[in-house]
């Protein structure tokens, strides 16, 4: 038996004393991600320190006119949640797209945005993957890679992320609260996930022992006309082949402002900053969303096996635009 | 007197264990804890093939709670071993990446899993070759095909007939490898005692694993208890003993405690086989008016190297359609694979697929309605023997299907219909599968207190066998169900054949009855005088079974789709799906239905999801648990139903039935393949349907 260490955290100081002395100890969320890793040998932490108890139950308008979510706050609750419902519709779209009701209701904000990769090699200890061992080689390259990345990847990892819910927090432009050893401090989306470069075994620009308290959505007016839109190969419980959150601004015909991130891509919620660029002030056409779509697309550098990413990806977006374009 | 008891048969009676399986009472193999309980956990190849040079036995030992380490250094010798895969650790070949190359018994489950995974093996690696291709220079002809027919049947001749045929279809079908995943993983807890040897094991005939398991121990099969009473399903592959039953048996006798084994998810995907991919060609010939001149169907499919499983696609080609001229072949490669096993309808499934795709893509180049086009090729009597059929209702079933689903007026034009952003279309595929019956043994009680106890080593494996025969023994003997008790699952009992092949009503219920009529016969001449101890008859099925008359038996059904093929993305999801099968009496409309509803989701699972994917750097299926490998979820199942037809046929067995449990699955694929044709103008020929194969 491989014995671990339990212990329950209810403020964030505590949590990361906890951690900083015990140098092999993870945060334990919901564990739907991290269990199932333990149990697959990925990862061996010799403590958990649970903080489901952390920010459990804040989701907060703050003064600015955004929302504090807690990073306790299981999926479940934030999808239901009534603001979050009505100004943010994406989010809570992406969130109930993901997973099923009972992960869900264990999944929590903060190990959502920190989920691991699901590629199969990854997963599985008897072969080599740079992120679980750097420097062991990347098979998904030559070997199955059908949904991993068209985009940003490197040769030392073509991973995806798996979230669907920090595909909707990174079109959003969300301020991540991160409690580390020396303080407080806010990470924003994009920006919280790296792309893989030559060190694939960092997901994620936080360093060890930070934990994230919380995410802040930024005021968003327009985010009300949004929507996240999943493409999958079963009708539930898989993750996005590729998905996009979009968030449309329209005013006599044009595109006053938009937010548009794309998962099932890239390393990272792939937010669409050229798209965004080439549609910011254009008429909401569908020429003109197809336009975007390639705008960001050009880009793109799909495997052999994944190259119908690319139109997929593009046709996904220009549906979801159109459609929010053609929302009263 | 006359009692009238009404009939049971054909009642939808819930099942009888129904209410222990819900409340957590009916125990499944890996529920049994015999004392003094050690646990067992398998330690897999890491490589495609080579040879095992070396296990660092001593460091695992070292392991706090590990009672042994076992592998083909230190292993017991098998009493007979023919080198398959069932020798384990009988050699330091390795054949397959996953193949079971050892075992560490513990004290605890977790103490034993945590010291497998510290083993150090050291092997020879060699070159492995894992990839089926039509043009695989090791593809060989078997000597036959499962479970014993001609791997080749040629009539007329094909070839000039398909090149002298108006009109022509040559194409190229391939079905990815498919992997059975029943809820209840397989599970073995086995304990010796003495000479003798117990099995709480998870399978689909308690006999069959006996009889095996004795004669690798050098035992006779009296030794040998094998006890199942509930199994959570198996689709087929819990039909043979895999490895791990062999492996729990082996580990328990070397620490001379019970052991406890559970075959993981993941290794389920190495271990306990697997549907072979496929690849077919299929060439139809016709008329103008679409009559069938010649038929060939060839199959090029995979075993491993350690056991020739030569699945029989192309039979059901045999039977299906009317043609003089006429080839059927099956090729097969060995690879450095997993052994394939049965998966629900093996053959039926992949073969139905090309076939009934094939027969689709032939009524558009005939420019006829696909009911009208199988109306047409009917055949009068079996083609391939010339025997008559026992009873087929194939048209039937194609006339009711298409009249509940409305496909009177179907426009046959591919890809005009329209559903907001759904590609809208409607396809139809016929389905059959073999009436097998094979001989069983049973007995039945008469008890003091009026009850009845009825015997046999049948397997309920989900589907309702311990009801159906509940209701088959209640009617033969002209009792109340709730006079009638079934005991199965259990080697112990009369010997019985597989659940299996569609074949458990038909062979259980003939031995059952057959006992029952045994009975009343006794008690007749009993005349009402019961001893205290009650009285006892029992049946062996196996002569008239042997002399029944031949004919062509087979079950057969209609199958309609209709998908919706999102424009954007390609996401084909299938609307609704309606099945009517003609498969003699239904014992059990309830359990039936769930039968066929089952099979039809299997069926579009397979057409839709299911792929298990070969890595071929490592020679392993990659996808190897829930999450990966993608088994229909309910939001994939919107609108399905199955009915039957009324089937009367007398040359079948005494309760009129043919067998129910595979059917369903057989011609869903192709119908929903067809219908995304008619949807979309795009042909899928190769399985799975997914999006990145219709994205534009
Ligand atoms: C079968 C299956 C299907 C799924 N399908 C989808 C899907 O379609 N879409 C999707 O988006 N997701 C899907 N998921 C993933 C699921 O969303 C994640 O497992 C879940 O969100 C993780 O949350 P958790 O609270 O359980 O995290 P945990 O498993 O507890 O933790 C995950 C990681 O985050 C770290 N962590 C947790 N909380 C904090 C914190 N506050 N600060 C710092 N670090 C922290 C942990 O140390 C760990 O490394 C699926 C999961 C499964 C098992
Ligand atoms: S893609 Fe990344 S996660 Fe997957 S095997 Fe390569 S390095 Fe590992």
């Amino acid at each position: 038996m491989r014995p671990f260490a339990y212990r329950r955290a209810t403020d964030a100081r505590a949590a990361v004393a906890a951690l900083s002395e015990q140098p092999n100890a993870m945060y334990l969320g919901g564990g739907t991600n991290l269990v199932d890793l333990m149990r697959l040998g990925v990862i061996a932490p010799e403590a958990l320190v649970d903080v489901t108890r952390v920010a459990s139950d804040t989701v907060e308008e703050t003064a600015g006119g955004g929302l504090l979510i807690g990073a306790g706050v299981r999926n479940s609750d934030l999808a239901a949640h009534p603001v979050v419902r009505r100004r943010y519709p994406m989010l809570a779209q992406a969130v109930l797209s993901g997973a099923s009701g009972q992960i869900r209701n264990m999944a929590t904000v903060g190990g959502n945005l920190l989920q691991r990769t699901r590629c199969s090699y990854f997963q599985d200890v008897s072969k080599p993957c740079n992120k679980r061992q750097p420097g062991s080689g990347c098979p998904a390259v030559e070997g199955d890679h059908r949904n991993l990345a068209i985009i940003g990847h490197s040769a030392a990892c073509v991973a995806t992320h798996p979230s669907d819910m920090a595909v909707a927090l990174a079109a959003l432009g969300t301020s991540v609260h991160v409690e580390g050893r020396h303080g407080a401090r806010q990470v924003t989306m994009p920006g919280l996930h790296r792309l893989p470069g030559g060190e694939p075994d960092r997901d994620t620009v936080l360093d060890p022992g930070d934990l994230i308290t919380a995410v802040e959505l930024p005021a968003l007016p327009f985010a009300a006309r949004s929507r996240y839109r999943k493409v999958r190969d079963r009708a539930s419980f898989a993750f996005a082949v590729v998905s996009v959150a979009a968030a449309l601004d329209v005013a006599g015909g044009v595109v006053r402002d938009c937010r548009i991130a794309f998962g099932g891509l890239a390393h990272v919620p792939w937010r669409a900053e050229l798209a965004e660029e080439a549609l910011r002030g254009s008429p909401a056409t569908e020429a003109e969303f197809a336009r975007a779509a390639d705008a960001e697309l050009a880009r793109a550098r799909p495997l052999p096996e994944n190259g119908f990413k690319v139109p997929l990806t593009r046709n996904v977006l220009v549906r979801t635009l159109t459609e929010l374009a053609e929302t009263p | 007197m006359t009692t009238t008891t009404p009939s049971s048969v054909g009642s939808g009676l819930d099942r009888v264990e129904g209410l222990d399986k819900v409340t957590g009472r009916a125990r499944y193999a890996f529920e049994y804890s015999p004392r003094d309980l050690a646990y067992a956990v398998p330690v897999q190849a890491a490589v495609a093939r080579g040879e095992i040079r070396a296990v660092d036995v001593d460091a695992v030992l070292k392991y706090p709670g590990v009672i042994a380490a076992i592998w083909y250094g230190n292993a017991p010798r098998l009493a007979s071993d023919d080198g398959g895969e069932l020798a384990v650790l009988q050699s330091p070949r390795v054949a397959y990446r996953g193949q079971y190359i050892g075992v560490v018994v513990a004290e605890t489950l977790q103490d034993a899993r945590e010291a497998a995974g510290l083993v150090r093996v050291e092997y020879a690696a060699e070159r492995h070759d894992v990839e089926l291709r039509a043009d695989h220079p090791g593809l060989y002809r078997p000597e036959v095909v499962n479970p014993d027919f001609p791997a080749d049947v040629e009539q007329g001749d094909p070839d000039a007939a398909l090149a002298a045929a108006p009109i022509v279809v040559d194409a190229v079908y391939s079905t990815p490898a498919e992997h059975n995943n029943p809820m209840e993983p397989h599970a073995t807890v086995a304990a010796w005692d003495g000479d003798g040897l117990t099995l709480h094991d998870s399978n689909q005939g308690a006999s069959a694993v006996r009889d095996t398991v004795a004669a690798l121990f050098g035992m006779p099969p009296a030794n040998v208890r094998v006890i199942s009473p509930h199994v959570g399903g198996g689709f087929g592959s819990k039909g043979l003993p895999h490895p791990h039953v062999v492996l729990a048996a082996l580990a328990a006798k070397q620490v001379g405690r019970p052991v406890k084994l559970a075959v993981t998810r993941q290794q389920m995907f190495a271990v306990t086989g697997y549907r072979t991919p496929t690849i077919q060609r299929v060439r139809l010939g016709a008329d103008a008016g679409g009559r069938l001149t010649a038929i060939v169907h060839e199959a090029f499919e995979q075993s491993s190297t350690i056991k020739e499983f030569a699945e029989q696609t192309t039979v059901p080609t045999r039977m299906m359609y009317a043609a003089p001229d006429r080839r059927t072949t099956h090729r097969l490669v060995r690879l450095d694979v997993p052994t394939p096993s049965w998966m629900r309808a093996p053959g039926e499934t992949p073969g139905m697929f090309a076939l009934e795709s094939a027969m689709d893509e032939l009524a558009i180049a005939c420019r006829l309605d696909p009911v009208e086009l199988r109306i047409r090729n009917e055949p009068e009597t079996d083609p391939e023997s010339g025997l008559p059929f026992s009873s087929r209702n194939l048209v039937a079933c194609l006339r009711e299907g298409a009249r509940r689903f409305g496909w009177a007026g179907r426009d046959p034009a591919p890809g005009v219909r329209r559903r907001g952003r759904l590609l809208v279309g409607t396809g139809v595929a016929a389905s059959t599968y073999p009436v097998y019956r094979r001989p069983s043994r049973a007995s039945v009680r008469a008890e003091p207190d009026g009850r009845f106890t009825v015997r046999i080593a049948a397997a309920d494996i989900g589907t309702g066998a311990r009801t159906v025969l509940t209701q088959i023994a209640a009617d033969a003997l002209r009792a109340p169900v709730d006079r009638v008790r079934v005991e199965i699952g259990d080697s112990a009992l009369p010997t019985a054949s597989l659940a299996g092949g569609s074949m458990g009503t038909a062979s259980w219920g003939t031995a059952v009855v057959r006992a029952c009529e045994a009975l009343l016969e006794e008690l007749d001449r009993r005349g009402g005088d019961l001893p205290a101890g009650g009285v006892e008859a029992d049946a062996d099925t196996s002569e008239e079974i042997r002399g029944q008359r031949r004919f062509a038996r087979h079950a057969f059904g209609a199958q309609f789709a209709e998908v919706g093929v999102d424009v954007d993305t390609g996401e084909t999801r299938a609307l609704r799906l309606l099945g009517v099968f003609a498969a003699g009496r239904i014992v059990n409309p309830k359990t039936a239905r769930s039968q066929f509803v089952g099979g039809m989701t299997m069926g579009l699972s397979m057409a839709l999801l299911e792929e298990s994917v070969m890595d071929r750097e490592f020679g392993d299926y990659l996808n190897h648990d829930l999450a990966q490998y993608h088994v229909a979820a309910c939001a994939d199942v919107r609108d399905i139903e199955a009915l039957w037809v009324e089937e009367d046929d007398p040359h079948l067995n005494p309760m009129g039935s043919k067998g129910i449990g595979e059917i369903g699955i057989v011609g869903t694929a192709a119908a929903i393949a067809n219908a995304v044709h008619h949807a979309t103008g795009v042909r899928i020929r190769d399985l799975p349907i997914r999006l990145d194969k219709l994205v534009r």
